[in-house]
């Protein structure tokens, strides 16, 4: 238990709400100042997940720390996988076949929509719209069969190396994902349908928990978040890595259509509309994978030398970042991990003052926030 | 702007300030600041509308083992360049401002850098552990942690999987 940092001033009731609690995604504590319903403050209180990841990363061999990238982040394992990969990579000046660049941003956007799909789902779901989750659950368990077939997991998927990815594109899944895709758009527009354009749900939504794009940078809040408030920030765009310059998409923005930019209702909405936009990529990607190698040659024991860097990738909850630090040896001598939940969990603080408590299960739900990410 | 020409302007800025360049490709570049000079190197850094570094994606700290890095990666949302500010710092007494004040994301950031290594941020608001208990000992990313054998009567050794 942490103790609170002042004690509540007359009149006001402090409230844990965790660290065991439905709608806080995974061991989160909140640390409630209420005047009835109204908050004057919400503290949260991280840290129950932590595994030491960092610390583990640092006695375990360069290959063998892809399994513990996982780990950071059980919903977009594969964006992590990416990003340590980048990293070490950078540093080894290993230059990556074509081919697995593409099998890298097919699994990536699959594994974006598969991680929205959820973050939307259980969104509507804590604010008590319980059929679009079921929905939704649907389309990711045939995401869920295409990760199988790519790389034989279904939710930690450890499928990139360094130099390449574990395994080749299986043939004939570019067409099954085409056609899933013909099948899925149109699901999206019902989703749309039944619960975006839902009157209530969007009353519940509109203008709550507005965070302004200074605020939100300040913050470093990154990807849906960040976008969500205006700034056309997207790693893919601005810093782009990979294939994807190859590629056509547009970076989805809030632009508050029901209420103002910044607010609950916009942070849903460009979840929504990148799924979209990674069906985009994926029909391109798929359509145009070339031919040739999928893992670049690299030996069994990896020697980096030494050196630092920042590899960064744009993961479904914002930049995912691993600071490495090598100093010649078979592991590395540092690594931090910078996530999207961390600096998307400190925000809440800020934005809690004068909100109800009701509304701070859609400010957690809005910011996606995942309790493994934010503790590593 | 690139890392020399942003060592250009802090120089050009802070004539008396010591700064280092380090980083020979494939690493990124870095610019070591002396810790006493950090508080208004940063404030520079974000001010200066050519530099503009509004955005702090990450901030750590870093065992050197001789010493204790504090490591800020900072980027340009208006500029679109980024650079890396290294403080080095003392083992003994690692003390350095904290730049929360400038960044609000430094906040949790510089509370992970004390809980995990132990290096303490002058001026933080609110500097307390963030991963870890708050009555537990010592920090464990440093290179010279030692577990301690049990933690409330619960005992810390486990055994080997490998031999099991």
């Amino acid at each position: 238990m942490l103790e609170p940092k002042a004690k509540p001033k007359d009149g006001f009731l402090l409230v844990n709400m965790g660290p065991q609690h439905p709608a806080t995604h995974g061991v989160i504590n909140f640390l409630i100042e209420t005047d009835g319903e109204v908050m004057r403050r919400a503290t949260p209180d991280v840290g129950y997940l932590h595994r030491g990841i960092e610390k583990m990363m640092e006695i375990t061999s360069y290959p063998g720390n892809m399994p513990y990238s996982d780990r950071v982040d059980y919903l977009a394992s594969m964006f992590a996988n990416h990003g340590y990969a980048m990293a070490v990579e950078k540093l080894l000046g290993i230059e990556v076949p074509k081919r697995a660049e593409y099998c890298r941003v097919i699994a990536d956007e699959l594994n974006r929509i598969a991680s929205h799909l959820v973050a939307t789902g259980t969104m509507a779901m804590d604010l008590g719209a319980f059929t679009p989750f079921t929905h939704w659950l649907r389309e990711r368990e045939s995401i869920n069969d295409f990760m199988e077939f790519i790389c034989g997991s279904r939710l930690t998927y450890n499928y990139m190396r360094v130099g390449g990815v574990y395994a080749d594109f299986p043939a004939g899944l570019g067409d099954k994902i085409l056609r899933w895709m013909d099948h899925f758009e149109p699901i999206v527009q019902e989703f749309n349908r039944l619960i975006t354009n839902n009157e209530i749900f969007v009353k519940r939504l509109a203008n709550v928990a507005v965070i302004p794009a200074d605020l939100a940078i300040s913050y470093a809040l990154t990807g849906p978040n960040l976008r969500a408030s205006g700034v056309p920030f997207d790693l893919r765009r601005s810093q782009p890595y990979g294939a994807y310059p190859d590629f056509e998409f547009d970076v989805a923005v809030g632009r508050g259509i029901r209420g103002t930019v910044g607010d609950c209702y916009d942070r849903f909405v460009v979840r929504v509309e990148e799924m979209q936009q990674s069906c985009r990529i994926l029909r391109q990607a798929v359509t145009r994978l070339p031919e040739g190698e999928w893992r670049a040659k690299v030996g069994r024991t990896i020697k980096v030398p030494a050196g630092e860097t920042y590899g960064k990738v744009e993961s479904a909850r914002g930049e995912i970042g691993f600071y490495l630090v090598a100093d010649g040896s078979d592991k590395p001598y540092r690594m931090k991990i910078r996530t999207g939940s961390f600096t998307a969990a400190a925000v809440i603080e800020a934005i809690s003052p004068g909100l109800m408590i009701a509304d701070l299960v859609a400010v957690i739900g809005s910011l996606d926030v995942v309790a493994p990410e934010i503790d590593r | 702007m690139l890392a020399h020409e942003i060592l250009e302007k802090l120089t050009a800025r802070f004539p008396d300030v010591a700064f280092a360049l380090h980083g020979e490709l494939p690493s990124d570049p870095s610019i070591t600041v002396p810790a006493p000079a950090l508080a208004s190197v940063a404030a520079f850094l974000k001010s200066e509308p050519g530099l503009a570094f509004d955005f702090l994606r990450c901030a750590c700290g870093v065992d050197m083992k001789d010493r204790l890095d504090a490591v800020y990666h900072l980027y340009s949302m208006k500029v679109g360049h980024s650079i890396v500010i290294k403080v080095a710092l003392p083992r003994d007494n690692p003390v350095v401002d904290s730049v929360s004040g400038l960044w609000d994301s430094a906040n949790w950031f510089e509370r992970e850098a004390f809980d995990l290594l132990g290096i303490r941020f002058a001026g933080h608001p609110d500097l307390r552990r963030i991963m870890l208990p708050p009555d537990w000992e010592g920090h464990p990313l440093r290179k010279d942690y030692k577990e301690k054998s049990d933690y409330h009567g619960i005992p810390t050794d486990r055994l080997d999987p490998v031999k099991v």
